[in-house]
């Protein structure tokens, strides 16, 4: 695939974002026009929580597919996707936190000592938060590279608390969660693999070379493979 | 000039567009009549179910829309989500339908549904219904007491336990190709507690036939209990000297017991049990003591330890 402009990233970009913004009007329009079903709560809850993971997961997904298809140029739509999935998390905690519990914290407290799945998605949130705060190109460059990168790996921590978190939370009908677990599995792998073929000195290797890329993705076009 | 003339009628003899539609009307009903008694009528979701009594089972709570009531659907027979048992339920046929009652009892009988529809007067009940997973909804049940069909059977000395059974039919409830849960679905109540005047065999919901996504053509309504005690198309009865083991209990027998009693004081090992949200509103509201129900049923526990019964 070509490495697209200056300008059709950008372009892409705003697509990304208007697109990811989509179940987010969905709710909000169907919150002020009573069309959120039985259980609107609920319908919120299930709604963000997904997008949360989609796009988390997706996130996980753009340097695989660098590594293997070559689409360095994916780098720049990291940083949009993996703010919207972080933008759903906030809305899936805000929901919990108001229609939940009405800011009850002792309730709250306890809601997380208590119940192995909550305390799992609160992991998954604050990892997500400094990951989030950090995530603009001048905080990234006054962090440096590496510490920028080792930092922004928890990106995986989160997915996976997000993944227990949403395992342990159903009731009997395992088959979703287990579908991204298998996602994240694959992308952990993937994971694995390109950090043990990237040796020190070893580098000509075309896999994944953390250090050669800039943080938030505005990495030099390489050729295409 | 033609002299042909139209025969002259008279007055007299002009049927009044009054009668002559009354007949019409009579003709179309006759035939109407004739096509029912031989095609033998089913009662559809939808339809009013004749005969409905009030009753003092009322209650000062709002009822749940009815859109809310028949679309909001835990049937596992029909999907685990919420949706599809309104989606996939018109596969269910509830005619011909019978209702075997058995085991622990001096006059073991098959019932047709028609004939059970008969057994006793109907009384609409407006009962609570909390659901395990914390929300709840208010719904105006038409039925009578288990009780009633109970007494017929005559329970022999040695009847304890009472078990329901789901209908089991891959075909007509395509939940039942998954293995998640073990089918059929069994529940199981005491025998004191299948005989309390509060347990309600249920034909319809809302004045009308129940409709298929909620358990139709008869279900069990214990208001006391979580919903999944309430056992959804019955088709087997079976009084025993020993508790069942229900399908959830099966399922997860530290997250479902065989009381299930709504309890807000004990917890589900994943959630809190405090607070339920009624559907359609936003905030949760306190979860009551046995449903709200505790002055009529709390007498049947006494002295039973109801955080290790739960
Ligand atoms: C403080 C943090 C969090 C809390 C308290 C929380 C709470 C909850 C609750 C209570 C539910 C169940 C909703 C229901 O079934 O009614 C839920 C579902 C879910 N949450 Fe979270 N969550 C948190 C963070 C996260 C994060 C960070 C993610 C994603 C990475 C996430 C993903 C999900 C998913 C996928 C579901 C299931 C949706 C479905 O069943 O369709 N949650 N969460």
């Amino acid at each position: 695939m070509q490495t697209p402009s200056e300008q059709t990233t950008r372009w892409l970009n705003y697509g990304i974002l208007l697109a990811g913004l989509m179940p987010f009007l969905q709710l909000a329009q169907g919150g002020f026009a009573h069309e959120l079903g039985a259980n609107p709560v609920e319908t919120i809850a299930h709604t963000t929580g997904l997008w949360a993971l989609r796009l988390l997961l997706a996130t996980l997904a753009i340097t695989p597919l660098r590594a293997i298809r070559g689409w360095h140029w994916l780098a720049r739509m990291r940083r949009g996707i993996a703010l919207l999935g972080f933008f759903y998390a906030t809305l899936h905690v805000l929901n919990y936190l108001v229609f939940d519990h009405f800011f009850d914290w002792r309730e709250i407290v306890q809601d997380v000592l208590r119940r192995p799945h909550i305390a799992a998605g609160l992991t998954s949130f604050l990892i997500m938060v400094p990951l989030a705060a950090t995530s603009s190109k001048s905080v990234a460059k006054r962090l440096g590279s590496r510490s920028w990168q080792r930092l922004h790996r928890g990106a995986y921590a989160a997915a996976i608390a997000g993944v227990f978190h949403y395992f342990w939370l159903v009731k009997q009908d395992t088959s979703s969660p287990a579908l991204y677990a298998a996602i994240l599995a694959l992308l952990l792998c993937l994971r694995l693999d390109a950090a043990s073929r990237t040796r020190p000195g070893d580098r000509n290797h075309s896999g994944h070379q953390p250090s050669s890329s800039h943080p938030s993705g505005i990495a030099k076009p390489r050729p295409t493979q | 000039m033609s002299k042909m003339r139209s025969p002259k009628i008279d007055p007299s003899e002009i049927t009044p567009k009054e009668i002559y539609q009354a007949r019409r009307l009579f003709m179309r009903m006759a035939a109407g009549v004739t096509l029912a008694a031989l095609a033998p009528s089913v009662p559809r979701a939808g339809e009013a179910l004749p005969g409905v009594r009030k009753s003092r089972y009322v209650l000062p709570d709002a009822l749940t829309p009815y859109a809310d009531a028949t679309r909001y659907n835990n049937f596992y027979e029909f999907g685990t989500d919420k949706e599809s048992p309104a989606r996939l339920a018109g596969r269910l046929k509830t005619r011909p339908w019978t209702i075997a009652v058995e085991g622990e009892v001096h006059k073991p009988k098959v019932f047709d549904i028609d004939e059970l529809l008969k057994l006793a007067p109907l009384e609409e009940r407006i009962y609570r219904m909390r659901c395990v997973e914390a929300w709840s909804m208010v719904v105006p049940w038409a039925g009578f007491s288990l009780a009633e069909l109970l007494k017929r059977v005559e329970p022999t000395g040695n009847a304890k336990f009472v078990e329901f059974t789901t209908l089991h039919d891959p075909e007509q409830m395509p939940g039942q190709n998954s293995s998640l849960l073990e089918w059929p679905y069994r529940e199981g109540l005491r025998l004191d507690e299948a005989m309390h005047p509060l347990t309600l065999l249920a034909f319809g919901l809302y004045g009308e036939v129940l409709p298929n996504q909620n358990g139709a053509p008869l279900r069990l309504v214990v208001p006391w209990k979580y919903g999944f005690k309430s056992a959804k198309s019955i088709v087997r009865i079976r009084l025993l000297e020993h508790q069942p083991v229900s399908t959830w209990m099966r399922a997860g027998p530290n997250e479902y017991g065989f009381y299930a009693n709504v309890n807000p004081l004990v917890d589900h090992p994943r959630w809190s049990q405090a607070k339920e949200r009624r559907l359609g509103e936003f905030f949760k509201q306190p979860t009551l003591m046995f449903n709200g129900y505790a002055e009529d049923v709390a007498q049947l526990y006494a002295g039973m330890d109801l955080q290790k019964l739960f």
